[in-house]
């Protein structure tokens, strides 16, 4: 297994009984590094998030993950195998505390020992598990739930973290805290994969870029070059860079003022 | 240009929860007017409250000078505001099609709705019209429950256009929906307000407000902090504290190798 595949996807073709979303999608995310997936909307970023978790079969194809193939195995087998994902819409136990949900992302791992050095560490990487352990989920606010969402999918200490759309619903300061979070997470030694749709920023902090259009892979390379590529730009990311300058960050407008 | 809408001290528990507590807000006939705030500051409660779907525990909401506090969600619809949701509730088992055809029948009686079992051509035609401008109209056919979820927020957001109302209240209409298609909304929101539609805008991304609202009012836990011209408002030291965080927008710039 060569560093730069990771995980490989070949002639992955998927949908939901309707016809294919996903049509023939071929690419490698490299280990170690950040990918993300951008492209228009119902164009199968969810869809081929899914395909990875086990929640999508695909129909046709392969979805090769440390030299095994995940295709046809249950969410639950993906799991075993190091690869977890945080879902688009809010995930969280409301009615139970903070902590408890955490601890409920290493349902998968019997030695009460283990979780409990592992939750001591997830409380220091994430001060929010800490303050508001005892804090019913439903009591925070939508960002504070998205960073213990995320604190809870690395309590199985996975390789590889999938992330759907993290930034959905966040206002600009959560939402700087939220990627500065992802940093952190890859910095941390997991492997990355997210969909956004808030591409420009996510560009940025990527070390390898994905342009998904109508289910096939139109372009991939490194976050810059996706970020840069004029006809994409202009496409789906509200714009071409250099012919653009008025399309910046939201905290780069804030700090024009 | 006069108040078309008035929100006045209006107050709302949920358990010991104050998310509205005092605010106030001014829509102006013709304006665009945004409302910002970070997560969880009361927005999509004022917005319930002013569409009849929470009741307030104090205070008035006014449309043209007429009391409507309190008036229920289809009588508020019925008198002319349309709103959106942050979170979809479109008809899934029915089609794109017939979901921008129940829209149509606002200004109808109820009886009128039940017993008729056409839709004249022109309907049908703005319908498409609207499908067309989201990029639906490929979907036209397709139960709604199948499309992604930003694909139902943009059929929301046709929905809502299609029904025709004079106020048009949108929910995060950025959220979830690609770079370009972003600008190309915003750019059609400009267009039906230099026709005359009213606008209340709720999103966090802070390009698009700055690009479209003449007027912002920011929220803070559960009352105007203040408001203003966009740009004065962005420039506020209490706005930057509480919602868009400041000083660290070199990151940004940041491009991994």
């Amino acid at each position: 297994m060569s560093d730069s595949n990771f995980v490989t996807f070949s002639g992955v073709f998927a949908g939901y009984g309707g016809g294919d979303v996903l049509k023939d999608v071929a690419f490698s995310v490299p280990k170690g590094g950040i990918t993300t997936i951008v492209g228009p909307n119902g164009s199968g970023k969810s869809t081929l998030l899914k395909t990875v978790s086990g929640l999508v079969r695909p129909r046709l194809g392969e979805i090769m993950f440390k030299g095994q193939n995940l295709v046809g195995l249950n969410a639950r087998q993906i799991l075993r195998l190091g690869v977890v994902q945080v879902p688009q819409n809010h995930s969280l136990f409301k009615e139970m505390t903070v902590e408890e949900n955490v601890e409920l992302g290493a349902f998968l791992v019997k030695d009460r020992s283990v979780i409990a050095s592992r939750l001591k560490t997830i409380k220091e990487m994430f001060p929010i598990v800490a303050e508001r352990a005892n804090d019913k989920a439903g009591a925070l606010s939508g960002g504070q739930q998205r960073l213990v969402e995320f604190a809870r999918c690395l309590m199985l200490e996975p390789e590889l973290v999938v992330l759907d759309e993290p930034s959905m619903g966040l206002d600009p300061k959560t939402l700087k805290v939220m990627f500065a979070t992802v940093k952190m997470m890859n910095e941390a030694g997991r492997t990355v994969l997210l969909v956004e749709q808030n591409a420009r920023q996510a560009l940025k902090m990527s070390h390898y870029g994905v342009v998904l259009e109508n289910g096939h892979v139109r372009l991939s390379g490194s976050g810059h070059e996706v970020l840069n590529h004029p006809e994409i730009g202009a496409l789906y990311l509200g714009g071409a860079l250099s012919s653009s300058p008025a399309s910046t960050a939201p905290a780069e407008s804030a700090g024009e003022a | 240009m006069s108040a078309m809408l008035e929100v006045r001290n209006v107050a709302r528990a949920f358990g010991g929860v104050k998310a509205l507590n005092g605010v106030n807000l001014t829509v102006e006939k013709g304006s665009i007017t945004g409302l910002i705030g970070p997560n969880g500051s009361g927005k999509t409660t004022l917005f319930n409250v002013m569409t009849g779907y929470v009741s307030p525990d104090a205070g008035t909401v006014t449309f043209n000078g007429k009391d409507i506090t309190g008036a229920r969600p289809n009588a508020v619809f019925a008198m002319g505001i349309g709103r959106t949701f942050q979170m979809t509730r479109i008809f899934s088992r029915i089609t794109v099609l017939e979901n921008m055809l129940v829209a149509t029948q606002r200004p109808e009686s109820w009886l009128r709705g039940l017993t008729r079992s056409m839709s004249s051509p022109e309907e049908l035609e703005t319908a498409m019209e609207w499908l067309k401008f989201v990029g639906l109209d490929g979907k036209s056919h397709l139960e709604a429950g199948s499309l992604s979820y930003g694909q139902r927020k943009l059929l929301e957001l046709a929905y809502v256009l299609v029904a025709n109302p004079d106020v048009i209240m949108l929910d995060e209409p950025a959220g979830g929906v690609n770079l370009t298609l972003i600008n190309e909304i915003g750019e059609k929101i400009q267009a039906l307000n230099e026709q005359g539609k009213t606008f209340l805008v709720v999103e966090h991304n802070m390009e698009f407000v700055m690009k479209i609202c003449h007027t912002v009012t920011v929220m803070h836990q559960g009352r105007d902090l203040c408001s203003g011209p966009p740009a004065e408002v962005r420039s506020n030291p209490a706005v930057l504290d509480a919602y868009l965080g400041g000083g660290d927008e070199d990151e940004d710039e940041e491009v991994p190798a």
